[in-house]
């Protein structure tokens, strides 16, 4: 219903150097359905963001024009609907009905045509629960689609959709996708932003791929995009279906335990569910063990325990002798120190995990604290930041890097105390195919060289490129397989 | 489900009103009986508001531990009159003093208990909508802070989420009290920095559902300010000046 024309469109974010998007030339004709794809960094957001007109003046420099039917979008905003990556800061009210009304309140939508708005809008997208269930007691899946159901309501002409199921296990992403091509209509307008692109193929009619520094790198139906730029656009970090990765299993059979748990359960204090129930896992050494799952059966709570960073409710995690190496009891009694040079940890969120004004001195931390001299800390540090294609950004804090950027740092700094164990949650999220690869090499390596890999994971490609042994967590049976 | 208590229909604001008429004209005595018939009133009509005396005590608990504080902090300081009632070490305690702070310690009681009262059962939507509807507050404040109060329970999950993120990065204070305080300060500061971030987040996705726009907005919801609301409003205060008058009808 909306026809987009972008003219010599280009964004500088205020007090940054370089141009987030600059010189893009695009029509998008009415009912058009968008994939939007590119390298972290080329823009992609924040084309998004230029379409539903949320890019403040004052926030920014900004250059040519993005027209909605020949309208500036700033002047027609209410044709516009945004979902966005993170279903926790996007509901805004506490019952769902509430919260899809939230956009027809805003835009004065008379009160009696409200609630049979809001009653098409969740029947659309398939929503199950009653108008007062609350937004807090929803999973994940649920929640964006709720968002999509708040994004509807209004009757946008334009869909904007950024990553909608990046923050999803594969079964809410599932439930997304399936609303997507439900709810909406045939005449409106769709951009979408995904990673996981073969999944969301069958939702889009066109491929628009958005280069480094501007411009378009490719644009047509998908299959001519893939076949006439495929490794192109592969070697510029974009996902395209059905490129080869590289297989890395292990050089060699898998060594001694350097972990185990026997029945090991975990309930936080005053819960009345156990986060994680009773189970048995080995940690070897010079193998990489993947553990899959649905949302919520335990999987994190797993990786924190083999961490030595919570105690477990019940039964026991031994280290070996050989791991502990002069430490007495289980890791969760281990002084930090001591700890972080055995078990390394890498959280979900990586902003988490920093703890240094810099990235240089982020990862320096690790080995400054096992007292080692300055040449050696010198050394590990500088052989890091070239391996993670840090270098260039040493001095820069932490806080402000992308999030691509700042989960190879996390996993940096936790390699930086040269731990024997490490431990990842979701390391490949959010990652473009170059950045992922350099990632999964680095823990093939550290593999090889003998460390034990533990990997909580979504990602179907790396548990077929890393994976030498896969647990399932949550739903019975429970266990190794 | 539970029936819905008779005075939990009633518009939030004059829920609010009423708690505030109701024990604000408290802070002008100092005697211990008026404090006493309120507290009486307030237990008497919580069920009205839908809470049980078992939920209303529950919730109590911290202002009972505030009252007694009020009563130990009093009687030590303040300057003596009346009978010596008991001794003890240096410190002589006079009945004069003890009255003084026992009235002290029931008005805190007093004070906050209306409030407790009506905030127990009190949706933070049905507030703002009515703080907009009634009041006329602005939109942004009000449901802006209502954003803002949903992300609240995150922020303990991510307190503990750092603080093991410290241990895992072999951070740990020991027991050296101002290596604590530094350790507590760095993970503030990073909740901090995450909650800005989320604030953020929060505000864009409102700003693209229009949010704020100019648009005259229009209410989901209808919250009305009737005749029974101020009755409401009007019963509590008059409770009030009839404790106030009988007190002062005994001379106190």
């Amino acid at each position: 219903m909306v026809e987009v024309q972008v003219r010599d469109l280009g964004w500088r974010h205020a007090g940054r150097r370089e141009w987030a998007l600059r010189g893009l030339d695009l029509t998008i004709p009415s009912g058009q359905r968008v994939l939007l794809l590119g390298a972290s960094g080329s823009g992609k957001s924040t084309l998004l963001r230029a379409l539903a007109g949320l890019l403040a003046a004052d926030s920014g420099d900004g250059e040519g024009e993005a027209l909605l039917d020949g309208v500036p979008v700033a002047r027609a905003r209410e044709r516009v609907g945004i979902v966005f990556q993170d279903p926790q800061t996007q509901l805004v009210l506490s019952r769902c009905g509430d919260d899809v009304a939230f956009g027809l309140e805003n835009r004065g939508v008379p009160p009696e045509r409200i609630w049979p708005q809001v009653a098409r809008a969740l029947r659309r997208v398939g929503f199950p629960y009653h108008l007062d269930h609350s937004t807090a007691a929803l999973s994940g899946g649920e929640q964006q689609r709720l968002a999509l159901a708040g994004a509807l309501a209004t009757d946008p002409g334009l869909l904007l959709l950024d990553e909608p199921t990046a923050n999803l296990d594969p079964a809410g992403a599932a439930l997304v996708r399936t609303a997507l091509a439900e709810a909406v209509r045939a005449d409106t307008t769709v951009v979408l932003v995904e990673h996981r692109i073969a999944a969301a193929l069958p939702l889009v009619d066109r491929v628009v791929a958005l280069g480094p520094g501007g411009g378009l790198l490719a644009d047509g139906p998908p299959e001519t995009v893939f076949a006439d730029h495929g490794p192109a656009l592969a070697a510029a970090g974009v996902w395209v279906p059905g490129h080869p990765l590289p297989r890395l299993p292990a050089a060699g059979p898998a060594g001694a335990p350097l972990l185990s748990a026997e029945k090991v359960r975990y309930r936080r204090h005053g819960a009345d569910r156990d986060a994680l129930p009773a189970v048995d896992a080995v940690v070897r050494e010079g193998e990489a063990l993947a553990v899959v799952g649905p949302n919520g059966g335990g999987k994190s709570t797993l990786a924190l325990l083999l961490g030595g960073l919570i105690a477990p409710t019940s039964g026991v995690l031994r280290a070996a002798e050989d791991l502990a190496a002069g430490l007495d009891g289980p890791p969760h009694r281990w002084p930090a120190t001591g700890l972080s040079a055995r078990i390394g940890s890498v959280f979900q969120n990586p902003e988490h995990q920093f703890v240094r004004a810099n990235v240089r001195d982020e990862l320096a931390l690790g080995p400054r604290l096992a007292g080692h001299p300055r040449e050696h800390v010198d050394a590990t540090v500088d052989d890091l930041l070239d391996r993670l294609g840090l270098a260039a950004l040493a001095a820069a804090n932490p806080f402000t890097l992308s999030g691509g950027q700042a989960r190879r740092l996390s996993v940096g700094a936790a390699l930086a105390a040269a731990p024997r164990v490490l431990v990842l949650d979701e390391p490949t999220f959010g990652q473009d195919r170059n950045t992922w690869i350099a990632l999964v090499q680095l823990l093939a390596g550290l593999r090889d060289a003998g460390a034990a890999i533990v990997a909580v994971t979504h990602d179907d490609e790396l548990l077929a490129t890393l994976a030498d042994r896969v647990m399932s967590l949550g739903g019975p049976p429970t266990g190794e397989r | 489900m539970t029936r819905r208590a008779a005075l939990t229909r009633r518009n939030p604001l004059a829920r609010v009103g009423a708690a505030l008429l109701f024990s604000l004209p408290l802070l002008s005595t100092l005697d211990p009986l008026t404090p006493t018939l309120a507290i009486a009133v307030s237990i008497a009509v919580a069920g009205a508001f839908g809470v049980s005396v078992a939920a209303l005590t529950r919730r109590s608990g911290p202002l009972l531990l505030g009252a007694v504080g009020v009563l130990f902090s009093v009687v030590p300081f303040a300057e003596p009159h009346g009978q010596v009632v008991a001794a003890v070490g240096p410190l002589e305690i006079t009945d004069g003093v003890l009255v003084d702070a026992v009235g002290l310690g029931l008005r805190v009681l007093a004070v906050a208990l209306p409030g407790v009262i009506v905030l127990a059962t009190m949706d933070p939507t049905d507030l703002a909508d009515a703080l907009t509807q009634n009041a006329r507050l602005p939109a942004r404040f009000a449901y802006g802070s209502l954003a803002a109060l949903r992300l609240l329970p995150l922020l303990r999950s991510q307190w503990q989420q750092l603080v093991l993120a410290r241990r895992s990065r072999g951070l740990s204070p020991g027991r050296n009290p101002a290596a604590q305080a530094r350790s507590l300060g760095g993970v503030a500061f990073s909740l901090l920095v995450g909650a800005i971030r989320d604030g953020e987040r929060l505000a864009t996705a409102m700003d693209a559902r229009g949010f704020d726009a100019g648009i005259a907005r229009t209410a989901a919801r209808q919250q009305r300010f009737t005749g029974g609301d101020w009755a409401l409003v009007a019963g509590a205060a008059a409770f009030a000046a009839t404790i106030l008058m009988i007190t002062a009808g005994l001379g106190m």
